[in-house]
């Protein structure tokens, strides 16, 4: 009976994963203010009070922003490294390379105070800008790691081809690498994206009194009878960060297909 | 033969990786419409030196001369010379038509003009009516052909192929080696092509550039390189060849007393290099030794010995031989005749061997 014990413990991992996730619309729609069981009556009146809250609102469109800025920023540097850690060959390459990728592993708290001490000490003020400079620093090694799987499965001799052909370095990049890792741009765009968005150490020690979503949220787990709104707020971010992923992972499917690759990996 | 002006001349091509001297000095002038071939076992240098003359690789020192001019500095997309990569670099977001009008795009051609274009070059490579097709949805010899008429289309004075068989099985490559052949007579255009495919060399070329180590070690039409090899090296690495132990002697005429096949005179053109009187490596082809059988007239020239080996090919056999007196065995290549049999290990044979055949490497 191995096969049982592992089946138990297969699904016992998946409860414990999604179990809470699952509890976020169920109070989301709960009219009582208690987090508690036994469920009362269905309401949609945290999700209208979302709408209606304009701190709330405020703090939406602050981590918007920033979310939109950190995915281009950190895909434009993410496009570069990537492209010179695959294409040439320099002096301390392996270093570099290891350095930019190490915020990938690096505690998130310790990025935000070294930030915060850099800031103050700078005499510069804490607040959406500061925000983006922190998380384009955490997110640009995802952007890397992403696009660097896309350079290494294009085929080096197709830039050389479209040289060949009498193309430039500029109008290859254009007719040939853009389309052939565009969709690992459009993956780490997204992947940056729902980062960004719900990125909080950070965000909490930079932000100033601008404050993110995630931030806003923290605040708000001050007052009780704010509760349910975090529910329905929570439900919302969980439906849209799964919709990015299944999104991402569309287009980088798309791209093996489109390069006649065989699929080796991925996140879903 | 009248030798053609040449449209590419190499002088003193010289090219360093930091301490690695990949090319040593390669000096070498290639014919306007001339199927030239590099060949040479890995890191040669070979495709180092396809690369140089396409201008992905500086050199370092020396001079690529392309139609007269000095290619220096010349980028490769402005280079008179397109290139047939070992992968072929389809590119795959573009279909077949796509693909082969690419390096059209800058040429001003009106649409109308560019389609007929595109449509002739596929006529030419055998691809009429594939246009449409999505460029995963070819097969390898069909990639192969888009690639060449994507080259080709550009009408280049030189088109470059770097190993572009190695990708498909036996038979395609010898269906496309008789295409390639054919297609360059068409165009008229100078091929040069990289292979470490001995074979496909010697099928394809009008000379051959071997080359080991960054230098070229024998630049000769196919004929000549099989038949007189100035090295050792190149004898072996062309074809199969025998070598036995010799005596060379140079006084009252030039005679060479090979072990176990005896004594012969030969004459000046069968001394490869720097041999000189004394112990030397005598060469022989397999296919110019041949076993007598009982219903052979007699030969003048001829040893006994006894088979060692028997390797059955079907249209061929190969017998190893142990001659009595020589301490290598020797191969010998017969075609198989009806009737005849095949001999067993441990048989004795005579083989008969004509000394023009041989040549004397130091």
């Amino acid at each position: 009976m191995k096969g049982q014990g592992l089946k138990a413990y297969v699904i016992l991992y998946l409860v414990f994963l999604y179990a809470p996730i699952l509890l976020l619309p169920m109070f989301a729609f709960n009219s009582g203010t208690v987090i508690a069981f036994p469920l009362q009556s269905f309401t949609t009146s945290w999700f209208v009070e979302i709408f209606t809250t304009k701190a709330l609102i405020e703090a939406t469109r602050n981590s918007v922003f920033i979310a939109v800025s950190v995915a281009i920023l950190s895909t434009c540097f993410g496009l570069f490294a990537a492209r010179a850690a695959t294409r040439y060959n320099f002096p301390a390459k392996g270093g570099i390379v290891g350095f930019v990728m190490l915020p990938l592993v690096l505690p998130e708290i310790i990025v935000a105070v070294s930030l915060l001490v850099v800031l103050i000490q700078a005499g510069l003020s804490t607040g959406i800008w500061s925000v983006i400079a922190g998380h384009v620093l955490i997110c640009t090694p995802f952007s890397i790691a992403i696009l660097q799987g896309s350079f290494a499965n294009m085929d080096k001799s197709l830039e050389e081809a479209a040289i060949d052909l009498g193309e430039t370095p500029l109008s290859t990049f254009r007719l040939i690498t853009l389309p052939l890792v565009a969709p690992g741009i459009i993956a780490s765009l997204l992947i940056c994206f729902t980062i960004s968005l719900d990125e909080f150490i950070i965000a909490f020690f930079l932000s100033g009194n601008e404050p993110t979503l995630p931030v806003y949220i923290w605040g708000l787990l001050r007052f009780p009878a704010r509760v349910p709104v975090i529910m329905a707020l929570g439900t919302l971010l969980v439906a849209l960060s799964i919709i990015l992923l299944i999104t991402a992972e569309y287009f980088r499917r798309r791209g093996l297909r489109r390069a006649g690759k065989r699929d080796v990996g991925g996140f879903l | 033969m009248t030798k053609p002006e040449p449209i590419i001349r190499l002088e003193d091509v010289h090219k360093y990786y930091g301490d690695y001297h990949a090319l040593r000095g390669i000096t070498a002038e290639i014919g306007q419409g001339e199927f030239f071939s590099l060949l040479g076992p890995s890191g040669c240098g070979k495709t180092t030196l396809l690369r140089a003359i396409a201008g992905f690789e500086d050199i370092s020192s020396g001079a690529i001369m392309l139609g007269g001019k000095n290619m220096e500095g010349v980028a490769p997309n402005h280079r008179p010379t397109n290139m047939v990569f070992q992968s072929y670099a389809i590119f795959p977001h573009l279909n077949v038509e796509q693909n082969v009008a690419f390096g059209l795009r800058k040429s001003g051609l009106s649409a109308g003009d560019k389609t007929r274009a595109v449509g002739q070059a596929l006529e030419m490579v055998g691809l009429g009516g594939y246009g449409g097709r999505a460029a995963h949805a070819l097969s390898g010899g069909q990639r192969q052909r888009v690639a060449l008429a994507r080259a080709l289309i550009l009408k280049p004075k030189v088109l470059l192929l770097d190993e572009p068989l190695s990708a498909l099985d036996k038979k395609m490559r010898e269906v496309m080696q008789v295409e390639l052949i054919k297609l360059q007579r068409e165009v008229g255009i100078t091929f040069i092509l990289v292979t470490h495919d001995q074979e496909e060399a010697l099928v394809m070329s009008d000379r051959i550039a071997v080359m080991f180590e960054g230098e070229i070690a024998q630049l000769d039409d196919p004929e000549r390189l099989y038949r007189r090899p100035v090295s050792r090296r190149v004898g072996e690495f062309i074809g199969m060849m025998n070598f036995l132990d010799g005596t060379l002697q140079a006084s009252g005429g030039l005679s060479v007393d090979v072990a176990g096949l005896g004594r012969a005179d030969i004459d000046e053109g069968q001394i490869a290099g720097a041999a000189r009187a004394g112990a030397v490596s005598v060469g022989l082809r397999p296919e110019t030794l041949s076993i007598l059988f009982e219903d052979d007239p007699k030969s003048a020239r001829s040893a006994e010995g006894e088979v060692a080996e028997v390797v059955y090919y079907g249209d061929m056999t190969y017998y190893d031989l142990r001659l009595d007196g020589a301490a290598r065995n020797v191969r010998v290549s017969m075609r198989n005749v009806v009737g005849r049999p095949v001999l067993e290990v441990g048989a004795r044979a005579r083989v008969s061997w004509d000394p023009r055949a041989l040549t004397v490497f130091s």
